[in-house]
């Protein structure tokens, strides 16, 4: 799709952080970036407190006063629907003097009665109610203190962001080409994709954006995942193990915003409709009855891709979609540099039947997972450039240059890192 | 017929010595063929290990896959492999009637497991259930089950990547 390679394309740049340099072609991260301090104070608030950010799923709250308790973007926030059923997101944070109003994980209450001194606030975030109420003096204003949250939250298809700036563009603008993605997310299902009860929360000792590269880095798969291949090769499926025939129809696109996506057809299996023998011979009749329901939804050329497209996509800045051998929501956040928190969730059609449940949650779990036989060793790369760093503090650059001279580089070339830095260097350095 | 706590134990403190040892093989081995281990998110330890997500779900075929992997020196994350000392306890066993009518044992206990890496040293505590078959001298493990003890997974090593 792209006619033109990137070194034609995109004007050259030499910041701080990031060489993106011409003749000879050259792409570079310079390794503070990844460790320290200035650095993440910057991007809490250039970053974070500027893009929108992922909080949940509609499906994780399917009734009215349904909430969950979660952190986003560090923030302790409450994402829960109102009385009214609207989606709503709160910062957990009683407006009297700052407990949290809920200390539950999930769960369904008409009112957060925080437990300091019992100030009550509805899921539309009034506050209602607090003991003595006539003490307060002359003038009080008990609309002022309502429960406080990010200035904006949409959704799109189900997925639920928040934006701490009211003047920020509309989400279905920011996610711009991603939401081509999500849509062939969302039309897995006719009656609806919903969040699987139990998540993965799990923490790296590495900095944030080494899992942004990660997510969809196909040129790490064979050397990091040969356990997970070769688990899956001694079951029957087709595996070369070298990357230029394990990798079909591949390529990698900006999107827009630093958003990217590797699209690929992989050697593995899709609960969704690509059976393949690690499965199961048993398994075969119900990946094919998921694959007839597709069909009859959408038609056979839409059902296809809908099907067989394997795609990693990077939603800017700490948002992954993975559509592989199972869907993958997995969104991270920095505590410190070297300290990222993980949250992640499987996507799965609502009217799945158990049978195909239990294949789906098989095909995920053979991989995805901090228990799964591939994600762990991800954890111990970037744990391990982490502690690499350390080796030549302040005068180390990564090289990220991996196909930048193609006019359409596949995923495991570099174009979808070199999207994300860009896009991280305009902020970081103001420029956005 | 009952299975006497003194039978269970002398097989759960076999299985531990078996997973500190890493003879994984030997370990795979006690599980027969219909063979189920869960280990249940954090977030959902009463979870239905089929339908929700879980964090292991292994059938046999799924338990020999973990184990060729965890035995491989490509498993990068026990690459140099994790120094683990786990201690069984608080064990409890009452007799049931298997699927075959013949008597098992479903048995509960804690284990606290020391994990030591590059990386640091932590703790796991969790509590253990099985369902055991009476197998010559010993057991074969029907079913075990792992509930760990912890809110998430963050503050104990990140990842799950031993066997508890």
């Amino acid at each position: 799709m792209t006619v033109l390679p990137e070194t034609e394309r995109i004007p050259p740049r030499t910041t701080r952080y990031v060489r993106d340099e011409r003749s000879p072609n050259a792409f570079l991260v310079h390794r503070s970036a990844f460790v320290d301090d200035d650095v993440l104070d910057r991007e809490r608030t250039a970053i974070f407190e500027r893009c929108w950010i992922y909080v949940g799923h509609e499906s994780e709250i399917p009734n009215p006063n349904d909430f969950v308790a979660r952190a986003v973007a560090g923030r302790p926030v409450l994402f829960c629907r109102d009385g009214d059923g609207r989606v709503r997101v709160w910062f957990n944070a009683c407006t009297h003097r700052g407990a949290e109003v809920c200390r539950e994980r999930r769960g369904n209450h008409r009112r957060f009665r925080c437990f300091y001194h019992s100030w009550s606030f509805a899921t539309d975030g009034r506050l209602v109610s607090m003991p003595d109420e006539d003490a307060y003096p002359e003038g009080f204003d008990k609309a002022a203190h309502n429960l406080r949250g990010p200035a904006r939250v949409e959704a799109y298809r189900g997925f639920v962001f928040c934006n701490l700036r009211a003047g920020a563009e509309p989400l279905e603008e920011y996610l711009a080409g991603a939401t081509y993605y999500l849509d062939l997310t969302a039309d897995q299902s006719a009656a609806g994709m919903a969040v699987t009860p139990g998540s993965h929360e799990y923490s790296i000792k590495a900095n944030w954006k080494l899992l942004a590269e990660n997510s969809s880095d196909g040129y790490h798969a064979i050397p990091v995942h040969k356990t997970y291949l070769d688990v899956q090769r001694s079951r029957g499926d087709q595996i070369a193990g070298n990357t230029s025939s394990d990798w079909k129809r591949s390529h990698a696109y900006d999107l827009g915003n630093g958003h990217t996506v590797t699209v690929k057809e992989a050697p593995w299996g899709r609960p969704i409709a690509r059976w393949k023998p690690s499965m199961g011979e048993a398994t075969r009749p119900v990946v094919e009855a998921s694959y007839q329901r597709l069909v009859e939804t959408h038609g056979a050329e839409r059902a296809a891709e809908i099907a067989n497209l394997d795609f990693n996509m990077l939603i800017f800045p700490n948002l992954v979609i993975n559509n592989i051998m199972a869907v993958i929501i997995r969104t991270f956040y920095p505590l410190r540099p070297g300290l990222l928190h993980v949250n992640a969730w499987s996507l799965a059609p609502a009217e799945e039947t158990p049978e195909a449940r239990r294949v789906r949650n098989e095909s995920f779990l053979s991989f995805l997972g901090p228990a799964g036989l591939a994600t762990p060793d991800d954890n111990e790369a970037l744990e391990s450039c982490h502690r690499g760093y350390a080796s030549d503090p302040g005068a180390g650059w990564s090289d990220v240059s991996r196909g930048m001279d193609k006019p359409d580089p596949p995923n495991y070339d570099e174009l979808q890192m070199r999207t994300f830095w860009r896009r991280w260097d305009d902020l970081v350095e103001g420029e956005a | 017929m009952n299975i006497t706590r003194p039978e269970v134990e002398d097989f759960l403190y076999h299985e531990a010595d078996l997973l500190d040892d890493w003879r994984l093989e030997e370990w795979r081995d006690l599980f027969t063929e219909d063979a189920r281990y869960y280990v249940p998110a954090t977030d959902n330890p009463g979870g239905d290990p089929d339908l929700d997500l879980a964090l292991i779900s292994d059938t046999k075929e799924g338990i020999r896959g973990r184990v060729q992997r965890l035995m491989s020196t490509y498993a990068h994350i026990e690459n140099p492999r994790s120094l683990t000392r786990r201690v069984i306890g608080n064990v409890r066993v009452r007799t049931e009637p298997g699927a075959d009518g013949m008597p098992e044992a479903v048995a509960t206990c804690a284990a606290i497991v020391y994990r030591s890496r590059v990386a640091g040293t932590t703790t796991y505590a969790a509590r253990l259930t099985y369902r055991l078959r009476p197998d010559g001298d010993g057991f074969r493990i029907v079913e075990k089950k792992t509930v760990l003890d912890h809110e998430t997974l963050r503050d104990s090593g990140g990842v799950l990547s031993i066997i508890i």
